[in-house]
């Protein structure tokens, strides 16, 4: 039987037959299905799965018509991670007229809110320089990052050393110290951008250390949001599901642990996000068919039940991209128009 | 998006699926969404009502760059005397009737 060339999650070749592949596209949204709790894909999404991983050509595109819009969390520092000798406000140009970017954000290369906070100052007067000669709408972006709230790089104790001393309630308290220290700063750097001009901010990597992390983006957001009611706040996660390591933190009546991304965005929306940018992994040891299919199912139950535009996380690791610094087009190609003609996302 | 080197993370996705930014109307679009919460279909329509043109044609960079440059809403290739940067994002807040925050602070901090 013919051979189709496709990759692991790891990023190496592999040559699958159709009926391998049609195997993993079934297996691969029954796994997002049992987990999340939503609807598998129908036969009409997996065929056209199937059809998307037989085309022969090493790159594909979405249909006319069908295109939408793309979003760059950490934007600058891309540039700056291959080693080009440009500055910020040359990167954001080189995006904004090289690489046909929609909308595009500045960051610090320390791309945490606590760091910034004390050399925002700095910060300002690039970004202001930056909108006098861009066109496109540019986001300031950052991550709210809690772990650099507990010792020895921040001022609470450190829970990771609290929970092995059977110390639940010290650790749990430092979580909540996190929180309210995080917002602060968020709201502090914020507030700083956007009286310089920023068309929005972006929370990359919401959740990266757990409920704390989420709660404090979204206090954040909704402070933000009181404060300046046409600012546009996206939100992206740092992962699928929301690692409990509080386990009891609730936003709004609901507790933060274990939500899936069609839970998370109906909090984004109470709290006033204006975009939501969920995520799924991307597990190294399946093949891209079932990492494409998983995450289109986790992704469609997500945009379906959306009142705010979603732009997906389809980078390195996420979206059934490689976890490879440099990710293939054939597969990012792929996802990339699965992604956007199976579910009723707005965005990347 | 998300991590990964440009040509395989910004340049794939931009030609595989996005709306090509101010070749066409992507930022336009764009700018619909972040400030009105239009989610996709809804901020492409508006954004082809107000230019009188189908929703196929926005990603069209023959037909935008005239409009662009008809619009003075700004193009890839500056032309001599044309708008640029804010010039260009006064137009846009004015076409599409909407706040853009850098231009209302060049406005506050620039008027007598």
């Amino acid at each position: 039987m013919k051979k189709i060339f496709t990759r692991m999650g790891d990023g190496s070749p592999v040559e699958m037959t159709e009926t391998e592949i049609r195997r993993d596209l079934e297996e691969g949204t029954r796994e997002a299905a049992l987990r999340g709790k939503i609807p598998a894909l129908g036969e009409g999404d997996l065929k056209h799965l199937l059809e998307i991983f037989t085309i022969p050509f090493r790159f594909v595109s979405v249909e006319r018509g069908k295109e939408i819009v793309l979003s760059y969390d950490a934007g600058t520092l891309k540039i700056r991670r291959v080693g080009l000798s440009v500055n910020r406000i040359q990167a954001l140009q080189i995006y904004e007229k090289l690489f046909g970017a929609d909308t595009m954000e500045l960051a610090h290369v320390d791309y945490s809110f606590k760091s910034i906070k004390p050399i925002v100052g700095n910060e300002q007067p690039v970004l202001e320089q930056a909108l006098l000669v861009t066109h496109i709408p540019l986001f300031y972006g950052a991550m709210p990052n809690l772990g650099l709230y507990s010792q020895p790089d921040g001022p609470f104790p450190n829970p990771a050393e609290l929970l092995p001393q059977g110390k639940i309630a010290e650790a749990r308290r430092s979580y909540e110290d996190s929180v309210e220290a995080a917002v602060k700063d968020m709201v502090y750097v914020s507030t700083a951008m956007i009286e310089s001009g920023a068309d929005g901010i972006n929370f990359d990597t919401t959740g990266a250390a757990g409920d704390p992390d989420f709660l404090a983006t979204l206090r954040a957001a909704e402070i933000l949001k009181k404060k300046y009611p046409d600012l546009c706040i996206e939100l992206g996660m740092a992962g699928e599901f929301v690692l409990g390591m509080h386990g009891g933190l609730e936003y709004d009546g609901v507790r933060l642990a274990g939500l899936y991304p069609h839970q998370q965005v109906k909090l984004a929306e109470k709290a006033g996000v204006t975009i939501f940018g969920p995520v799924v992994n991307t597990n190294t040891s399946r093949s891209i068919p079932w990492n494409l299919s998983r995450s289109v199912t986790f992704m469609k139950a997500c945009a379906e039940v959306s009142r705010i535009p979603i732009h997906v996380n389809m980078g390195m690791g996420v979206g059934a991209v490689t976890v490879t610094d440099h990710p293939p087009i054939d597969v990012v190609s792929r996802a990339s128009k699965a992604m956007v003609e199976i579910t009723r996302l707005d965005g990347l | 998006m998300g991590v990964g080197d440009p040509y395989g993370m910004a340049i794939t996705h931009a030609i595989a699926s996005g709306l090509g930014g101010m070749r066409g109307a992507g930022d336009l679009v764009a700018r619909m969404q972040m400030s009105r919460g239009m989610r996709i279909n809804e901020a492409k329509a508006y954004v082809a009502s107000k230019l009188k043109i189908g929703v196929m044609d926005l990603t069209d960079p023959v037909i935008m760059t005239e409009l662009r440059q008809e619009l003075g809403l700004g193009t890839v290739t500056p032309l001599p005397g044309g708008t640029k940067g804010i010039e260009a994002k006064f137009r846009m807040a004015e076409f599409l009737g909407i706040d853009i925050n850098c231009v209302k602070r060049f406005r506050h901090n620039a008027s007598f």
